[in-house]
This record gives structure tokens, C-alpha cells and sequence, in this order.
């Protein structure tokens, strides 16, 4: 990938994402975010990793963010209207950002190993989906059933949740 | 222009990860916390497929395992958007509130 395309990008999914945090309506954080992962993913397509970048595209930014739209619509949520702020809490929230990165900073600078480039590949073409797929069901296959029993409990926990008279 | 190193996409993935995690101490409506959740979990994956590209291996493809971990992380994301917006959908039944400062009691 290019250094600039990566910056334009990286750059691009960093005000998309702050402009999440930032905005008061709700449906116009969710249409930032959807934006944010359409950066995302093409930054996935940039490191080779074209069947995470589409599964990306599909899942986060097409269901996922479906489902928020739909229930901020459902809510009905209007923008916030402007509340007297907790100024003790939002210092401290901003403080603790403050530190966090500043801490993410230093450790970033000490770790040398990954100033270096990344290598070329050697392989003539990437199968990523054949590879992946291939690691799902000879290595991960214990893993990948459990998360199939858990999508399976979330189903019915959303169905138990969601029922009018919760008893 | 220097060529992209790891250190590119970590330092992408981190400030990713600190606008979300702002975003959580920092907002009060508990849609947009969750937004913000979804902002961390993505920073993460966006790390591990950096590492994966980092990582080589002797056939000249990627470390293809963190790329099943990020699969793994956006299986349980989606299921946990589901129930998680269900919760919030009852709280609001129950409530009709979505700002955090107005849910103080344990048991309702």
C-alpha cells in the first residue's frame, strides 16, 4: 500500500471516528462510524487481508450498523440537548485519555522491532479465504464451535429480552 | 516518503482506540458508548491483521491465525451488538431514558 493512500486513509478513519464522539445526534455518529469502517476495511484490503476487509464491509458496515440505525430509529432518540455538563467527571475522562495516549506513545517509540518495513510476500497469489477457511476447520475447530453456540445463545437471549412483559 | 512500517498501523490502531475510548468516559448517551465500544473493538482487529502482514511465514503468505482471531472478534462483536441493544431497547421499555446519568438505581 502506498504511504500516502495509507495516510489519506488512516486520516480519513481518524475524523471519521472522532466525529463520532463528537456529534450530539445520534444518526449522524452512526453514519460517521459506518464511514469510519469503510476506511477500515480498505486499510484490511491494504495489508493483504482482502476476506477480513470484506467481511468488514458486510458485517460491521452493512448488519451491525443496520441494526443500530434501526434502533435509534425505534427509540426515537432526538439530539441531546445541551445538559449541564459533570466538569469533575469530564476533566477526569479527559485526563485519563490524555495519559492513555501519552503512555501508548512511549511504549510505541521503545518497540523497535516494528520500525522495520514489511516484508514482501513470497507467495505468487494470495487464497486468503482458502487459507483462512482452512485454519478455521483443522486448528480452530473447537473455537469455531463455541462461537456457533454462542451466536445460537444470543439469538435466544435477544428473543427472551426483547418480549413485551419481562417476567 | 518512508515506506510503511508496523509501527504506521499500530500507531493508526491506537489513536483508534483512544478516540473510542474517550468517547466512552466521555459521552452519556449509552447509544453512543456502545458506538464508541464498537470504535476499540475495531482498533484491536485493525492491529492483529497488521501483526498477520507483519508476520511472513516460510511459504511467503501471511500469519493467517490472527486473521481467524479477527473473524472470531467480529462473530462475537455482532452477537454482542444483538444482545446489547436489546438490553438497551428494555432499559428504555422501562425507563424511557438513554442518558446514563438518569440510571442510578441497581434494581427497578
Amino acid at each position: 500500500m502506498s504511504p500516502i493512500l495509507f495516510w489519506i486513509l488512516t486520516i480519513l478513519m481518524l475524523s471519521f471516528g472522532a466525529s463520532v464522539v463528537i456529534n450530539r445526534n445520534p444518526v449522524a455518529s452512526a453514519l460517521s462510524l459506518v464511514a469510519s469502517f469503510l476506511c477500515l476495511a480498505s486499510l484490511f484490503v491494504g495489508l493483504d487481508a482482502f476476506f477480513i476487509g470484506v467481511i468488514q464491509v458486510l458485517v460491521y458496515a452493512g448488519a451491525v450498523m443496520v441494526l443500530f440505525l434501526f434502533i435509534i430509529m425505534l427509540l426515537d432518540l432526538k439530539a441531546e440537548n445541551r445538559r449541564h455538563f459533570n466538569k469533575g467527571a469530564l476533566a477526569g475522562g479527559a485526563l485519563v485519555t490524555v495519559g492513555f495516549v501519552s503512555q501508548f506513545l512511549r511504549v510505541l517509540e521503545s518497540f523497535k522491532a516494528g520500525s522495520k518495513p514489511f516484508p514482501a510476500l513470497g507467495a505468487a497469489r494470495i487464497e486468503d479465504v482458502r487459507s483462512v477457511g482452512n485454519a478455521l476447520f483443522t486448528d480452530f475447530t473447537l473455537p469455531f464451535q463455541v462461537v456457533g453456540v454462542l451466536v445460537l445463545v444470543a439469538t435466544i437471549g435477544v428473543i427472551v429480552l426483547s418480549r413485551r412483559e419481562l417476567k | 516518503m518512508t515506506p510503511l512500517t508496523l509501527n504506521h498501523y499500530l500507531l493508526a490502531s491506537g489513536l483508534l482506540f483512544s478516540i473510542g475510548f474517550a468517547g466512552v468516559l466521555l459521552r452519556r448517551n449509552i447509544i453512543t458508548i456502545f458506538m464508541c465500544l464498537e470504535l476499540m473493538l475495531n482498533a484491536a482487529n485493525l492491529s492483529l491483521v497488521s501483526f498477520s502482514r507483519f508476520h511472513v511465514g516460510p511459504d511467503g503468505l501471511p500469519n493467517y491465525n490472527a486473521q481467524v482471531l479477527v473473524f472470531f472478534i467480529i462473530t462475537v462483536a455482532a452477537a454482542e451488538v444483538a444482545v446489547g441493544l436489546a438490553i438497551i431497547v428494555a432499559l428504555y421499555r422501562a425507563r424511557q431514558t438513554t442518558h446514563v446519568e438518569d440510571i442510578r438505581s441497581l434494581r427497578f
